[in-house]
């Protein structure tokens, strides 16, 4: 059984489809990343797996659970870390998490709030207010929060948006100790080397829609062959180059003051300029392909 | 697990808590102080000079057992009021407590209880200030705290109802200029409502705060047996305020 199982899901906001026919599963163990630019309906799609939105149409399961008559259920044996910082500033770290095991019904709250402070590395910090605390222990203490009941399913709304890179590692080390466990994990971001770096499926997301998914690799392979070049040139030698990759049908794009050519391996000989620097495809290019639309 | 669980609610009340003891200390001076300065001034100001007894009561004793009413209701509905708005809009704290297995049911119910009960023992200090001014201490007394909790309880349902509608936190000048302070000038703490006009007497029995300064005076100065029906009717608001405030909060936390 799919730890998650949404099919056909529809929410609106007046005039707004935030998600708009939306299909996603994800099998029990594995770390799925919801990738997709800003306003893609992300966050209303965790939402609407905590039940905090209620969906217009289409159907949801969670651990099982429908959704919404069971959401209940589905949040006692899930971890939620969101995308916006709602810790209580004023209160102690440990009293920060021993809320929570009390609200998630833990029946040791002492050793739940031990193991907490040990995964986020809060210990020697116990007894501080939130307010004193650095930018990422903050964000180390809002995910272990949304662990201190050991969830068989952890949803992360953007779990690094907008913290330094050395944090970012950090906590990127934590999400892949998480998945070491055995955690079923889904993870929403726009970076696309967090989603590499940790999913082992990633769902593509643009205006509410699922528009590809599978594991990152194949998703490369399909949608934007093995190999892409970016060509720093003036404008009428990247027009030129532009216009022979066009007619032999390759994916282009401009990115700034680069030419991006997808897919370079299926060029014909001498199309792709010396000086063009060769790279592997990423996730990004294959979003581009697909939707036109950058991501980051 | 759709009914509501005992679990849930005291998780809600034990954050409450744990806000709480890092600003216990100046609530708890600014109670106490508060009702020493108003008896001070009105005994000094009118006590000496213009009155001295109102229904056969010490005008200070008058005043101050009235001041429970002005205490619950600025331990309750303000603190409703400003509380849940700031916790949903600008803490975040409901998204956080709504993602675990708790409802906004069971989230009002903690926020009440524990709005409840702090002004239920916040508002009985008027009281004990007006004893360490003269009143004599009678085992009727020992029920005010239970009245004021009841009362409480109404106001904290109406603050976070007003919450829940309202879209912006300026909003709650027109509910604090159109009903707060009415309620709270016509309670019959400064002076009895008989001197007021027919029609305000009768809307005054409509004022819960006036149904609590009643209490309060007769479980000092004797009860009457229309005392269980004012109970029973602040008992019933109690129950109205919190389906509203249930109702208004889900409209405004879930999508
Ligand atoms: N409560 C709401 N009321 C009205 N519109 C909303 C609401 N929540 C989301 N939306 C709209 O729905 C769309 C999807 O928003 P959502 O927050 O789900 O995107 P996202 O993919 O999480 O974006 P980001 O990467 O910026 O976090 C946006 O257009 C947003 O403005
Ligand atoms: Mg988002």
């Amino acid at each position: 059984m799919a730890a998650i199982e949404l099919e056909g899901v529809v929410k609106t906001f007046g005039p707004i489809r935030a998600v708009d026919g939306l299909d996603l599963s994800v099998p029990a163990g594995i770390c799925l990343g919801l990738l997709g630019p800003n306003g893609a309906g992300k966050s209303t799609t965790m939402r609407l797996l905590t039940g905090q939105a209620i969906a217009d149409r289409g159907r949801l399961r969670v651990l099982g659970y429908e959704l919404p008559a069971r959401s209940k259920d589905a949040r006692a044996r899930m971890g939620v870390v969101p995308q916006l910082d709602n810790l209580d500033i004023d209160v102690t770290v440990e009293e920060n998490l021993a809320v929570f095991a009390r609200l998630y019904r833990v029946p040791d709250i002492a050793a739940a709030v031990d193991r907490a402070l040990a995964l986020a590395r809060l210990g020697d910090r116990r007894g501080d207010a939130v307010d004193e605390l650095s930018g990422g222990m903050r964000r180390r203490l809002l995910i272990a929060r949304g662990l201190v009941h050991r969830p068989r399913l952890v949803l992360l709304d953007e779990p690094t948006v907008g913290l330094d890179p050395q944090i970012r590692a950090e906590i990127w080390t934590l999400i892949e100790g998480l998945r070491a466990e055995g955690a079923t994990i889904l993870m929403s971001t726009h970076y696309i080397e967090e989603a590499e770096r940790l999913a082992d499926r990633v769902a593509l997301m643009a205006r509410g829609k699922v528009i590809a998914s599978g594991r990152p690799g194949e998703l490369i392979a399909e949608h934007a062959g093995r190999r892409t070049v970016e060509y720093y040139a003036p404008p009428q030698a990247r027009a030129a180059v532009r216009r022979a990759a066009e007619a032999a049908g390759l994916g282009v794009r401009s990115a700034g003051p680069a030419l991006v050519i997808v897919g370079s391996e299926r060029a014909p000989a001498g199309l792709v300029p010396e000086e063009a620097i060769t790279r592997p495809s990423s996730l990004e290019d294959v979003f581009v392909e697909l939707t036109g639309e950058e991501l980051e | 697990m759709r009914r509501i669980e005992p679990a849930a609610v005291l998780g809600v009340m034990s954050r409450e808590v744990a806000n709480f003891r890092t600003f216990w200390r100046s609530t708890t001076f600014s109670s106490l102080i508060e009702p020493m300065v108003y008896l001070l001034a009105f005994g000094l100001g009118l006590g000496t000079t213009l009155v001295t007894q109102v229904d056969g009561i010490d005008y200070v004793e008058f005043v101050g057992t009235g001041m429970v009413a002005t205490a619950v209701v600025f331990a309750s509905a303000l603190p409703a009021m400003f509380g849940t708005f700031v916790k949903h809009r600008f803490q975040r704290t409901y998204d956080a407590i709504l993602a675990a297995p708790v409802d906004v049911e069971e989230l009002v119910s903690g926020e009440m209880l524990w709005i409840g009960l702090r002004a239920g023992v916040f508002g009985t200090f008027p009281l004990l200030v007006t004893i360490g001014f003269g009143l004599e201490p009678v085992p009727g007394m020992l029920l005010v705290p239970f009245f004021a909790f009841v009362t409480a309880l109404a106001f904290a349902g109406f603050g976070i109802a007003v919450a829940g509608s309202v879209a912006k936190i300026d909003q709650f000048n027109y509910v604090t200029t159109l009903v707060i302070t009415p309620m709270f000038l016509l309670a019959g703490t400064f002076f009895p409502i008989d001197q007021l006009p027919e029609w305000a007497q009768v809307l005054s029995q409509l004022n819960p705060l006036h149904q609590l300064v009643v209490l309060v005076r007769d479980a000092c100065f004797g009860f009457e047996p229309t005392d269980l029906l004012r109970l029973a009717g602040l008992v019933a608001l109690v129950f109205a305020m919190w389906r509203l405030a249930v109702r208004q909060l889900t409209n405004r936390l879930i999508d």
